[in-house]
């Protein structure tokens, strides 16, 4: 298991390179260069100037070479500063980080357990109205736009009731910390769960039509335990695969989220970063977003070795 | 029509499947409404002596009437031929966009699963590396992107029509990765067949052993993934053009209704609800549209 581990780990970082080179080109393709910046904000400079702060700022180099001076820099832990907020990189991206991973991690946590409940509750009653209810909710989840939503629930229990701030992080306001988490995590849980919930029903559907379920009904057993302990346990297993493939999804996704709510995290600060052509900011937000993703695939490959031992570790397997 | 007898070939068995369900009709048909009304934009607009484009000031925030059913916004523009000119906007760059990322992806995929060795490897490695970037940075990014710098002319970025197109091929650039995967499985799947080993040893090229044996049966799965994948991309457009980045004035899309919508929620909410509420429509509508194509694709069901 270690050295399946380790192989992962290794073969995760390799694309973790390959993927910074390329985000590093694309930002490199952003309007502006930081000497170009400069320039705009200093009429008086002259042509010589312009050659020599290209110098300085390593722009005339070619691009691996640039990437190159980047990384050795990154490994020594330095990540440059931001050109508009005047820190260190990581000074700015390191709250940001705590913020959404709470806003992320809590809507992860939710969506999760009410998907694996709603799945369930709607492959038992299959066919029924509970089932169908389930199904439709799921369908509205998948297809609404979250930033729509969240302007909704803003209108809702904002506007018209006041009963919730309308935007905002805790400590901003008067409003109690917990009440500026509520409607952003409830729009992320609204479009979340409906994915996973349907997947979670064919999941145990699946299940529910082996052998061994309808054995444990003959035995005599209750319909509730023979979900819980033999319909759950094996049911779970590609649920939480899907589930730890989706961290990543979720984590970028919550961007549009975190801009209609002002909540001061990864996506929010991503896109200021790149419309604000704040070439280090955006490229260690775009790295820690890949980061996630990359992690949550490791997790899924991981979790699915640990719960079906039947998936021989180290060997590959084709989906 | 009564006297031809009805040839039972697959494709007969499959839309009749398909007609049988209830709620992909309904979104098909949801569908092609949709687009006939955006198409109608103009004629709506002629009819009614109305604008969605000029600006009327003396006119603002005009409640629904009988000149303007669903009432005029903050510049005075008719809401709903705004409404109808956005849809023809969202609507094409969904279904260009989904169109775009299937013909690449069917190239990639159907190759790396033809040719295998190598050539398999460094394609579908490539794949699985633009399918791990994060989604809606990239596109943010994409969007930003100066064209300039990639030798576009200054003027050519500025003219008319470069925007939408940059949005669709932004789409079809990112979009491919999970329909060259389905395509590669077909093709892996339908190159062991005895049909297609027939062909190979009557001396067939593999270009035509592709084209006329491998993707005809392959397109099932691509065909339900193009209609799932324009649900998604008209979302995706939403938000992007709802963040400032996508859909340029003076065009607009749904996503740019809502992001002049959402200063003024307060005061005018509907003007947020109706772009809105068509994106949820017409989403619903390709899912259902999908996922019925699906059911009724599904090969496991042709031998009954």
């Amino acid at each position: 298991m270690l050295r399946y581990l380790l192989a992962r780990a290794g073969s995760a970082l390799v694309v973790l390179l390959a993927k910074a080179f390329v985000i590093f080109a694309l930002i490199g393709l952003m309007p502006g260069d930081p000497v170009d910046l400069l320039m705009t904000a200093n009429p008086d400079a002259r042509p010589e100037d312009v050659i020599r702060l290209r110098a300085i700022y390593g722009v005339d180099q070619p691009i691996l070479q640039r990437f190159g001076d980047w990384l050795l820099a990154a490994a020594h832990g330095d990540f440059g500063y931001s050109r508009s907020l005047h820190r260190p990189v990581l000074e700015i991206v390191i709250p940001a980080l705590g913020n959404t991973l709470l806003l992320t991690g809590t809507a992860f946590l939710i969506s999760t357990l009410l998907a694996i409940a709603l799945g369930t509750t709607a492959a038992v009653h299959r066919g029924s109205l509970l089932d169908r209810g389930i199904n439709l909710f799921a369908y509205a989840g998948i297809s609404i736009p979250s930033f729509w939503l969240g302007l909704v629930l803003i209108y809702i229990f904002a506007v018209r009731l006041g009963w919730l701030p309308a935007s905002g992080m805790p400590g901003q306001g008067a409003a109690p910390g917990w009440a500026y988490l509520v409607m952003p995590l409830a729009t992320l849980v609204i479009v979340e769960v409906g994915g996973l919930a349907r997947y979670a029903r064919s999941a145990i559907l699946d299940v529910l039509e082996q052998d061994y379920v309808r054995t444990a009904h003959a035995k005599g057993l209750s319909g509730m335990r023979v979900v819980l302990r033999h319909v759950l346990r094996n049911g779970l297993v590609p649920i939480v695969t899907i589930v730890a493939l989706g961290i990543g999804h979720l984590f970028s996704g919550a961007l549009l989220v975190e801009v209609i709510f002002a909540w001061r995290g990864m996506g929010r600060l991503t896109l200021e970063a790149i419309m604000g052509n704040d070439y280090n900011l955006a490229l260690v937000c775009l790295l820690f977003t890949t980061m996630m993703i990359i992690l949550g695939s490791m997790l899924a490959d991981v979790a699915y070795a640990w719960l079906d031992p039947r998936i021989a570790v180290g060997g590959r397997r084709d989906r | 029509m009564s006297a031809a007898p009805p040839a039972t070939t697959v494709w007969n068995l499959r839309f009749r499947r398909l007609r049988a369900d209830r709620a992909a009709m309904l979104g098909g048909i949801v569908l092609i409404l949709l687009c006939l009304l955006a198409m109608g934009a103009g004629v709506y607009e002629s009819l009614a002596h109305v604008s969605g484009v000029d600006t009327d000031l003396f006119n603002r925030f005009a409640p629904p009437s009988a000149d303007h059913w669903l009432g005029t916004d903050d510049a005075g523009r008719d809401t709903l031929g705004r409404l109808l000119r956005a849809s023809r906007v969202s609507l094409a760059v969904g279904l260009l966009g989904a169109v775009g990322a299937s013909l690449v992806g069917t190239l990639i995929g159907a190759t790396a699963g033809y040719v295998r060795g190598w050539v398999d490897v460094v394609l579908m490695s490539f794949t699985d590396f633009v399918n791990g970037l994060p989604w809606l940075p990239m596109l943010i990014i994409l969007a930003a992107l100066d064209l300039t710098k990639l030798g576009f002319s200054a003027d050519f970025v500025r003219a008319g029509g470069v925007n939408f197109w940059r949005i669709v091929a932004i789409f079809t650039v990112l979009g491919w990765p999970g329909i060259a995967r389905l395509a590669r499985a077909g093709t892996l799947a339908l190159a062991e067949r005895e049909f297609v080993q027939a062909a190979r040893a009557q001396g067939a090229t593999p270009f035509r052993i592709l084209r006329v044996h491998i993707l005809p049966n392959a397109m099932s799965a691509v065909i339900v993934a193009t209609t799932l994948a324009m649900g998604r991309i008209i979302l995706a457009e939403s938000g992007l053009s709802f963040l400032g980045v996508g859909i340029q004035p003076p065009q607009t899309s749904w996503g740019g209704m809502l992001n002049n919508a959402l200063d003024l929620i307060g005061t005018a909410p509907m003007l947020a609800i109706y772009p809105g509420l068509m994106i949820l429509i017409t989403v619903v509508a390709t899912n259902f549209l999908g996922d019925g194509l699906q059911a009724a694709f599904d090969p496991r069901r042709d031998r009954r």
